[in-house]
């Protein structure tokens, strides 16, 4: 309730809640457009006289629906989340674990190596002039053909499991941290750069004392970007390993079984997984931000 | 350091930046000592060079041609000894510091002791009558309170010659009267050399027992105006006619430079 009181509060409730009672909507009938071809076919085939009003009936409780309906979308989550036991392979929580451990390895590892060169950019100057050519190169190249090559090798080299996986969500993330960092890092004023030289600082100091408490509130806005992209990461990277576990590989099963209401229960959870994420990182950062004003309150 | 000999000391000091449009000549050959305890004024329009001499002096500029000595070493070399404070046109604070924590700022890079670096925060601050102000964070504080952290910042170093670029420039007009008599008060305590860059000419009049006026294109010292009213002085001092004739002569002597012919 209190969540609901804030946002009450803050004005935001009611919007919320039209868009997502309109969503929902057309949710619904969006299922019975896309159904209907299927209905009708069977229909005809059957002779059977039908109104819109069975039409739509039916199509919101077909057993294989190209679209399910909201309602049979909750009844499978409710199924695999709640009834099923979290150890259960049936169970999405069980699932939802193995994603989330594999992104939060990769979103770590990502973010040291992100900041780590972020740092070998701004400090040497051989590196900021060949280093940032590649990094922007590696990410043009489709994650999608990456990952299975990945797992592919470090899997040849005995190397299987979690690890992998990180390292596919590790690709991701470290762009949007090494962006944010390097921008963070320069971003002190001259000035305040010139006062540390007056002061003789050495660069160690100057790093510490003043450029990375500059960088906090960058490296906040890439590590939400990078945090979500740590999801698809992870993701991505169950698809070819099929069968081992994971929202990805539920994904897998699902649209091999044709299983589509399946299917759609996984996002959903991989979804408030990302949102999650994103909140408690956006959390961090009022914390953060606030005590780098000195108490004061931001606006992020 | 002995006293005597000059704190600041330049021969034929000569600076030309390169730009995209050819070289600039930002200071042409200034000759200019700085006796300990003196406080002297850089005065002259934007683009004379006084902020670049002064910069020169601190070694954050390095010249071109010509000799500079600072207590008698290269800039370089005093700026390593730490041999002044320098307080930019800017407070320069860090919002994530509160008032004291940012005093203490040079003295946790020069590794000095937590005590030590305590009770010069607190003789410091007192100083610029900010005792009660330790634990405010900066945007609690308003621009000439700042101004005034800054101020201890630069003395918490403890050096003998205090570097400052209009640090005044940015507040109004009654913050900066009161803040002058403070810096003076602090001046006739403490007996620092100070070099002041302004461009206000009753401040430099007020403040220093020398102006140095400058003027642009190529930056050059065009009078040198002695200027030595009693040490306790107030800001009634600016009435007397002793002090309306230095004012004049500092006005003609900026005219002298055609300085805002080509304006």
């Amino acid at each position: 309730m209190t969540m609901i009181d804030r946002l009450v509060h803050q004005g935001t409730f009611f919007p919320v809640l039209a868009v997502v009672t309109s969503l929902i909507v057309i949710w619904y009938a969006g299922a019975v457009y896309l159904n209907s071809a299927q209905l009708i076919d069977r229909y005809q085939k059957q002779e059977i006289d039908w109104s819109i009003g069975r039409l739509a009936a039916d199509a919101w409780r077909m057993e294989r629906p190209v679209l399910p309906s909201p309602h049979q979308v909750g009844l499978e989550l409710k199924k695999t989340v709640i009834d099923k036991r979290v150890t259960s392979k049936r169970s999405l929580i069980y699932h939802a674990r193995i994603t989330l451990s594999s992104s939060l390895l990769g979103f770590a590892l990502g973010t040291l190596l992100g900041v780590a060169l972020a740092i070998g950019i701004v400090y040497v100057t051989t590196l900021d002039r060949s280093l940032m050519p590649w990094i922007i190169a590696s990410q043009t190249v489709p994650i999608l053909a990456l990952a299975p090559m990945i797992i592919v090798v470090l899997g040849s080299v005995g190397i299987t499991g979690l690890f992998p996986k990180s390292v596919i969500s590790m690709y991701l993330c470290f762009f949007p941290v090494v962006v944010g960092m390097v921008k963070g890092l320069r971003s002190p004023e001259p000035i305040l750069i010139d006062q540390m030289n007056t002061y003789s600082a050495s660069p160690v100091q100057v790093f510490f004392k003043l450029r990375l408490p500059s960088s906090i509130p960058f490296l906040f806005t890439s590590l939400k970007v990078a945090i979500a992209l740590s999801v698809v990461g992870a993701i991505v990277a169950e698809l070819p390993t099929g069968g081992q576990g994971g929202l990805g590989a539920r994904l897998l099963t699902g649209s091999y079984y044709g299983q589509i209401t399946m299917i759609w229960a996984a996002l959903i959870v991989a979804s408030i997984v990302s949102a999650l994420l994103v909140t408690a990182i956006g959390r961090a950062e009022r914390i953060a931000l606030r005590r780098l004003n000195g108490g004061q309150a931001v606006t992020a | 350091m002995q006293s005597g000999l000059p704190v600041v000391q330049t021969t034929d000091l000569s600076l030309e930046f390169s730009t995209d449009d050819g070289p600039v000549q930002a200071l042409s050959a200034i000759d200019l000592d700085i006796a300990p305890g003196e406080f002297v004024s850089l005065i002259g329009p934007s683009g004379c060079g006084k902020t670049t001499l002064l910069r020169v002096i601190a070694d954050l500029e390095v010249h071109t041609d010509g000799e500079i000595l600072v207590n008698g070493v290269s800039p370089g070399e005093a700026r390593q000894n730490r041999a002044y404070g320098y307080v930019f046109q800017a407070p320069a604070l860090y919002p994530w510091r509160t008032v004291r924590r940012n005093v203490m700022l040079p003295l946790e890079i020069m590794g000095i002791a937590h005590k030590e670096r305590e009770a010069r925060a607190a003789r410091y601050l007192e100083l610029v009558n900010l005792t009660g102000f330790e634990n405010k964070y900066p945007w609690q504080l308003s621009g000439g309170m700042q101004q005034r952290v800054s101020i201890a910042r630069a003395l918490s170093v403890e050096p003998e010659l205090l570097l400052m670029d209009e640090p005044f420039g940015a507040l109004d007009e009654i913050t900066r009267d009161h803040l002058n008599q403070q810096l003076l008060e602090l001046w006739r305590k403490t007996e620092k050399t100070v070099v002041f860059v302004t461009h206000s000419i009753p401040e430099a009049v007020f403040l220093s027992t020398r102006i140095v006026v400058m003027s642009p294109r190529p930056g050059k010292v065009i009078d040198v105006i002695p200027c030595n009213f009693p040490k306790e002085r107030t800001l009634e001092v600016r009435e007397t006619a002793e002090f309306l004739e230095i004012a004049h002569r500092v006005r003609e002597g900026l005219k002298a430079g055609h300085s805002y012919d080509d304006d």
